[in-house]
């Protein structure tokens, strides 16, 4: 099997845009296929992660549109759908294309635009990947959250303050971020007394309805040198996916998520590191309790214990394991199929040196991609060429 | 409770089915086979038995065609003879006695609730499913004193 390198990567603005999602796509694309310096006919797969074009704006069909926009034709390609996580199952099938050979270069660009519908609408568009017995209770995925949290908080005696610390701490990292949709530091008040959305979460526990895309271009790392610096790529040491139920009460514990578990503990072993090794993490915080179950679940924490590293500053850009420093999908912004794709160009751009004002010192990363409530999982760790 | 099945199949009385599967386990919603890959092997009606809330939310911001305030809860229903994880479910709950809409609901994590019958509980092509695929009523859970 192949080691794999990305050898190029971009993300476009993310936030309220005018671009539809070809446009997005093409931006996001384009970008990535200059930063490795190659161009759209060397492609041999092409992948795009997106959740729900068709629903959302009724475009389908959009791989081979992008193909056709960066005369990428006649490469093979496909879409990747996996809800929320189909950035990081991109991810999974572009790691996939070259390890097994059949692919020399591969790009994902992952992307979705979704602000054009009212936050109703893209919710209902989101939470029909719910079952049907959930679904015609109303059910949605920040209700999920708001049930996991309320339990979360009883089971473990975690003040409520504690979910507020998460988005205070993935705003201020955000401010760093030029392609985050909120640049803007919020205090833990303004988040306590932010609207209710689904009790006991306020506003500001969730993350926003975005416009945006990502991209990625991948390699066998033997050959990654001949097309950037040797401190220009980055290779993937071990990548996991894994599925929980479909139905969410159906699991055995509601705060636990075993797909996390399970997809982290197939990339640990590839990559042959563990928990402790990982100097950075990108955590899909969609809703501020995700972040504490991911990284219990992860086993950066003992279950329970999550919340009181984020009271202690642990997950801080200066603790000793900063998670997020882009700003999570909380400050960023969640393009349903651009977040997974862009929590790797994160991790991506810490561990090549390339981060910025954002930059912690790291070797190693993880990016953890979730879709549904936990339902699909993938997990990508990430290491410095040397 | 492996191998019986206790919905009665000449009544017109809407049931809240449960399967149940070879190795004893219970699932709702059924499924074609247990969560073990044991084959189903039964049903059970959820109907008539209590349970307790094991966490709720009230939602605010519901999409289209759902009440709001929507309070949702997941109940745990006491099966003593089945084996395998407890029995769960999520629904709306109510504080009406015949499942109508209310308002946001007062509820807590261990009341003990009864599953209320209502006969929609969401419109039908409101939002994005589309309505013949589906049906749309179903059991809400009400707070027994």
């Amino acid at each position: 099997m192949e080691r794999v390198a990305i050898i190029g990567a971009s993300m476009t603005q993310f936030g309220q845009r005018d671009a539809w999602v070809r446009e997005l796509l093409a931006e996001a694309g384009a970008a990535a296929l200059d930063d490795a310096g190659i161009d759209g006919g060397d492609l041999d797969h092409l992948y795009v992660s997106n959740m729900a074009s068709g629903e959302f704006e009724g475009q389908t069909g959009v791989p081979n549109a992008l193909a056709h926009d960066l005369a990428a034709t006649p490469a093979y390609t496909a879409r990747i759908d996996q809800t929320s996580s189909s950035g990081g199952a991109g991810v999974y099938a572009a790691w996939q294309s070259v390890a097994s050979g059949a692919s020399d270069l591969t790009m994902l660009v992952g992307g979705e635009k979704m602000t054009h519908r009212s936050t109703a609408e893209a919710t209902d568009v989101i939470a029909s990947l719910t079952h049907p017995v959930e679904y015609k209770h109303g059910v949605t995925l920040p209700s999920f959250a708001g049930l996991t949290a309320r339990l979360y908080l009883d089971t473990y005696d975690a003040p409520r303050e504690s979910l507020g610390k998460v988005a205070v701490k993935n705003h201020a990292n955000g401010v760093d971020n030029p392609h985050a949709q909120f640049r803007k530091r919020v205090d833990l008040d303004t988040v306590l007394e932010s609207p209710m959305v689904a009790d006991p979460l306020r506003l500001y526990d969730f993350c926003p309805i975005t416009d945006g895309s990502a991209a990625l271009v991948f390699c066998p790392a033997d050959v990654a040198e001949t097309h950037v610096d040797g401190d220009d790529y980055a290779v993937i040491s071990g990548i996991g996916g894994a599925t929980d139920t479909h139905v969410v009460h159906e699991r055995p514990d509601p705060t636990t998520m075993g797909g996390v578990a399970d997809s982290s503990a197939v990339a640990y072993e590839m990559a042959d590191v563990g928990p402790d090794d990982i100097d950075v993490a990108e955590l899909h915080d969609m809703f501020t309790i995700l972040e504490f179950l991911q990284s219990e679940d992860l086993g950066f924490f003992e279950k329970g214990e999550g919340w009181r590293a984020v009271e202690a500053g642990v997950t801080d850009r200066d603790g000793e394991l900063p998670i997020n420093t882009s700003g999570g999908l909380k400050s960023k912004g969640h393009p349903l199929g651009a977040s997974g794709v862009a929590q790797v160009y994160e991790i991506y751009s810490q561990v090549t040196g390339d981060a910025g004002p954002r930059q912690v010192d790291a070797d190693v990363g993880l990016a953890c991609n979730v879709g549904g409530f936990g339902n699909c999982v993938t997990t990508t760790i990430l290491e410095e060429s040397a | 409770m492996t191998d019986t099945d206790d919905a009665d199949p000449s009544s017109d009385d809407p049931v809240f089915e449960a399967a149940v599967y070879a190795d004893g386990t219970v699932s709702y919603p059924p499924h074609p086979v247990g969560p073990n890959g044991a084959e189903r092997t039964g049903t059970v009606d959820l109907r008539e038995r209590e349970a307790r809330v094991v966490t709720w939310t009230t939602s605010t911001a519901t999409p289209p065609g759902v009440r709001e305030p929507n309070t949702l809860a997941i109940v745990e229903f006491a099966l003593d003879d089945a084996d395998g994880p407890p029995v769960r479910a999520l629904g709306q709950v109510t504080a009406a006695g015949d499942g109508s809409d209310a308002e946001a609901v007062d509820v807590a994590i261990g009341d003990r609730v009864e599953p209320v019958y209502a006969d929609e509980l969401r419109k039908p092509g409101a939002g994005i499913r589309e309505p013949e695929s589906q049906a749309w009523d179903g059991f809400r859970f009400r707070p027994v004193e």
